[in-house]
């Protein structure tokens, strides 16, 4: 018997690994343009152990409704596109997988806190424009290419000291889940604040006073009060809350 | 004034009051309850001077620190300049209307003025 | 469906404080306007207390010493929090991501500040209906 029939031969004598089973898939629709509110629509679909929500919501495009609008790119939590509400909670679709809910139906709706184009998509030019407002990038006079100039040297703890913060996928849980960000339409947002203090902390950056007066404001970072849900959805472990008491810590004086 | 100056002023509020509204119940301990909220036993309170000095203490901190906090909520819960400019002066007005109001209880029984 | 456990006990020690804020305002306002009534003599003292020393008030009172120190207690575990104090420290996140600023320090402190309430509400009952 050659390998290769060998092979085949123990593939399909070997037990089953998967068995198909059914979901029903609750997806809010909305589309602004003829829709005075959001409406839920029922759509049975079949998933394996490894199914994620972001295959489901595919799979009813592909063969039970195509007008499903849902934003997703790189499929695993890369790019932070697919940020919903699954089973009220934010969580990156692709990153989360049917079986993990454990429930026999998944609700799907956009992330609350942001303004929704349609369906699943959300409007993300605010969390873009406070992102800015924080000036996300190493500000200081001389550069590492000006002729004479050598790199920036910076030691593995110094690099520790703000790394968890530039995993940022800008994905929007965070400022999904924020209880102030629930009713102030001003405040910066868990996200800014985070990337704030990852540029604070980096040890390459001069423009510390700058940030901190940009962020020392009515509707800046004493608007957060520490309830800690951005910590407990962001996928990619980045801990906005830690990153905004730190960072609260030098306007208190108890880190210069 | 900077957020950050008002929010210091508020966590120094906080911390004052701990302390002295613990003393000042500590004193309703001093005798039994129903005892110590006798008119000639609280009138004797007021005209001690330090006590009477730790009630306005804690007045004052305590209506920075309740107003202030008051102001933070009705901000997040809703936005734009002429709200937020009635809500911050509507808040420090309340503020000084209850310390004013308190005060002169305070002033008047000490000085024996019932 | 509301679910106020979804986000952990930190988000309902959020929402607690908020009330307990409130709650100690309004108390603080009408205590202010009770104890005035000191300054119209000894009779007009006398009905307040008629009014206050209830089963009612003492039952009022009881939930204010609870208020009062869930949001002393709280209030201390947030400002330290608020400085940086106990939120850990930055490290390379690994897999399954667990953030360190929602730790078992910060959510002992929130049980113990209720438990405090509860304790301090058991006392406060004992002396107001002790007697």
């Amino acid at each position: 018997m050659s390998e290769a029939t060998q092979i085949a031969d123990e593939q399909s004598s070997s037990e089953s690994i998967s068995s198909s089973k059914t979901i029903t898939l609750r997806i809010a629709k909305f589309n602004p343009e003829h829709d005075s509110e959001s409406q839920f629509a029922d759509f049975k679909v079949p998933y394996e152990r490894w199914t994620t929500v972001l295959d489901a919501i595919l799979d009813v495009k592909k063969h039970l409704d195509h007008s499903v609008a849902v934003r997703y790119s790189c499929r695993q939590a890369s790019c932070g596109s697919c940020g919903m509400k699954i089973n009220g909670r934010p969580r990156l679709a692709c990153f989360t997988k049917i079986s993990e809910l454990d429930s026999d139906v998944v609700t799907v709706e956009p992330m609350n806190n942001f303004p929704i184009v349609r369906d699943l998509v959300v409007n993300f030019e605010r969390l873009f424009s406070t992102h800015k407002k924080m000036q996300p990038f190493i500000i200081r006079d001389d550069s590492e290419v000006t002729p004479g100039t050598k790199e920036f040297l910076q030691t593995p703890e110094q690099h520790e000291e703000y790394i968890q913060f530039a995993n940022c996928i800008k994905c929007g849980l965070c400022n999904s889940v924020c209880p102030t960000m629930a009713t102030d339409s001003s405040f910066m947002g868990p996200q800014a604040l985070t990337q704030a203090y990852r540029y604070v902390a980096d040890n390459r950056d001069k423009g510390k006073d700058k940030r901190l007066k940009i962020i020392d404001d009515s509707h800046g970072i004493w608007r957060c009060h520490f309830a800690g849900s951005c910590s407990q959805v962001c996928p990619k472990g980045v801990d906005p809350a830690m990153g905004i008491q730190l960072l609260r810590g030098y306007l208190l004086g108890f880190r210069k | 004034m900077r957020e950050s100056i008002v929010m210091k002023v508020h966590y120094g509020t906080a911390l004052g009051s701990v302390v002295l509204v613990a003393v000042h119940i500590l004193f309703r301990l001093t005798m039994d309850f129903n005892e110590s909220l006798q008119y000639e036993n609280v009138v004797a309170n007021y005209q001690f001077i330090p006590y009477a000095i730790l009630l306005e203490l804690v007045l004052i901190l305590l209506s920075v620190h309740g107003f202030n906090g008051l102001r933070v909520i009705l901000l997040e819960l809703k936005q734009g300049r002429s709200y937020e400019k009635a809500v911050t002066y509507g808040c420090i007005a309340a503020m000084a209307i209850l310390i004013a109001y308190g005060s002169r209880t305070i002033l008047m029984t000490s000085m024996g003025m019932t | 469906m509301a679910n106020p456990g979804r986000y952990g006990i930190e988000r309902v020690a959020y929402w607690l404080m908020r009330i307990t804020g409130l709650g100690l305002l309004a108390y603080f306002i009408g205590h202010v306007y009770e104890t005035s009534s000191i300054m119209d003599g000894k009779e007009a003292w006398n009905s307040m207390l008629q009014l206050t020393q209830t089963t009612e008030g003492h039952i009022f009172l009881t939930l204010v010493i609870g208020m009062c120190v869930f949001h002393t207690a709280n209030g201390i575990r947030v400002m330290l929090g608020h400085g940086g104090i106990g939120v850990g420290k930055p490290a390379r996140p690994d897999y399954p991501y667990v953030p360190a600023s929602q730790n078992k320090m910060h959510k002992l402190c929130i049980y113990a500040s209720i438990g405090l309430a509860a304790l301090a509400m058991m006392y406060g009952l004992s002396i107001l209906f002790g007697e």
